[in-house]
């Protein structure tokens, strides 16, 4: 069987597929790759399921030992990325599959653009399953272990599909402007003050560096309580990832793919499902717009 | 019951008890349409998660709200186990003050219930418990949450009994520890107490 070496993980590499949802009955949240887009492009572009498990690189730095004829492809947060071998350096380009003729280095460079890159190979991360899934919970602790140097990691078989002919895939490397995010009101909205509302939807917020898999702190004003609900404990109730969750003393947190199965901090707002994707990609110190949109209610 | 909103792809059904949010996530799971993902019940709500591509809000909202159920249903039975307690756990005297008892007498009353896992929530085989006769007195949780509650502590807050399955953040109050494996992903069924696993706690001494 065909492996992957790590020579160095970066600050964070995981493996993730499309996550293990359907399991809040026990505890355990879907999980999965937190740019899902990002994740199935990378896929597709050597030819794989979008739902095999793939490598995503928090910030880049990521090294890997790649066997000869390897074809890989990387997609989402973007900075130089090069295949390195004893005679030469080739640059490897965004969104596009690309093969080590020969044994060879991948080097992830720190990102430039977005947050967290994905790295497929052709074939897969064969890494063992756990509950119907590849994906690493960072909060559960449940599946793979984050990449450590020297960990070898098998690749799967080869899958029936070519490696699709593609010259050019049109996708822009993440934004680092201000990031605009759909929300629709979350169950608790009526629990705060009216000024609140109009906060939450008119404020710039900035992208704090306490943010992970398991939540994206937004800084920005604090996000009063109607004066009749402060101090009242919310019963838990279920979490979704992108409900924006605010804690007693006013700060939103979206959560991401690692969120608690049941949380008891009031949900005002929640992101909608085609927004999700880019809370991977916000940097720390990003400004964040959070949108109202249309929709039943 | 009242539907709340919930983003885009879910909706939030709150009840007034646990036993009638029991009730709706026992007659809804087993009539759910396609559409229809998920189901997690909690303390007093089921959130539904929906594809919205095969059944829309409004629908969604419809159907549920056709099938409130008027009463309550027992939980079907998951099992019955027993988890060996040493009741050392360092909030017990706070426990005790709060009930106007003993720590001795909060050992007994703990010992002595019937307990009934509600649903599972927080992390992975975490089981909310609830008395299946009389309640306990609730207990507030602490004010600050302890960076790390190790695994097996059994605990309490509000209404409910809980035992941590691995080391992690908490805030509820520790009475006790248990050596018993609460969860482990690679068992053929992780969580060793369900919703409906019927539990007991027999005082062990370290």
């Amino acid at each position: 069987m065909s492996t992957v070496r790590v020579v160095d993980p970066g600050p964070l590499a995981l493996v993730q597929d499309l996550g293990r949802p359907g399991l809040a009955a026990l505890g355990v949240s879907a999980s999965g790759a937190f740019d899902r887009a990002a994740h199935r492009l990378a896929n597709r572009l050597v030819g794989n399921d979008e739902s095999a498990a793939a490598l995503e690189c928090l910030l880049g730095g990521l090294r890997l030992a790649l066997p000869a004829g390897t074809w890989f492809a990387v997609t989402g947060a973007w900075g130089d990325a090069a295949l390195v071998n004893d005679g030469g350096y080739q640059r490897v380009e965004p969104h596009t599959a690309m093969r080590a003729d020969t044994g060879a280095e991948l080097h992830l460079g720190p990102v430039a653009h977005g947050l967290r890159s994905t790295l497929a190979v052709r074939g897969g991360l064969a890494v063992p399953v756990t509950l119907g899934s590849r994906s690493r919970d960072t909060l559960a602790a449940l599946g793979p272990e984050p990449l450590r140097a020297g960990d070898v990691l098998p690749i799967g078989s080869e899958p029936q599909a070519p490696v699709p002919v593609a010259d050019l895939v049109p996708v822009d490397p993440p934004t680092d402007g201000v990031v605009e995010l759909g929300v629709r009101p979350g169950p608790r909205h009526d629990w705060f003050d009216a000024a609140a509302w109009s906060l939450l939807l008119t404020s710039e917020w900035i992208t704090s560096a306490r943010s992970d898999r398991t939540g994206v702190r937004l800084e920005g004003p604090a996000l009063a309580r109607a004066s009749d609900l402060v101090g009242v404990e919310l019963a838990s109730e279920g979490m979704l990832r992108g409900s924006i969750q605010v804690s007693p003393d006013g700060a939103p947190t979206v959560l991401g793919p690692d969120h608690p199965v049941t949380g008891g901090y009031p949900v005002i707002a929640v992101v909608v499902d085609p927004a999700l994707d880019r809370l991977a990609q916000l940097r720390p110190g990003q400004p964040v717009r959070l949108r109202l949109v249309a929709g039943r209610r | 019951m009242r539907l709340l909103p919930c983003g885009d792809r879910a909706l939030l059904a709150e009840f007034a008890t646990l036993e009638a949010a029991l009730a709706a996530h026992a007659r809804w799971s087993a009539e759910a349409p396609a559409g229809i993902t998920e189901l997690v019940p909690a303390a007093r709500t089921v959130l539904v998660r929906l594809d919205p591509a095969a059944l829309g809000l409004g629908a969604a909202e419809q159907w549920l709200a056709a099938r409130a159920p008027t009463t309550t249903a027992a939980l079907p039975a998951a099992g019955f186990v027993t988890l060996p307690v040493v009741y050392d756990g360092d909030d017990l005297a706070v426990v005790a003050e709060d009930w106007g008892c003993s720590p001795h007498a909060v050992v007994d009353r703990h010992a002595a219930t019937d307990w009934l896992c509600a649903f599972i929530g927080f992390a992975p085989g975490f089981p909310y418990l609830v008395p299946e006769g009389a309640a306990l007195p609730p207990v507030p949780r602490r004010a600050t949450s302890r960076p790390q509650v190790p695994a097996g502590s059994v605990a309490l807050a509000a209404e409910y009994c809980g035992v941590y399955p691995r080391p992690s953040p908490g805030g509820w109050q520790l009475i006790g520890r248990t050596d018993a494996v609460l969860w482990d992903a690679d068992r053929a069924s992780p969580a060793l107490v369900t919703p409906g696993t019927r539990v007991r706690f027999a005082p062990v001494t370290s």
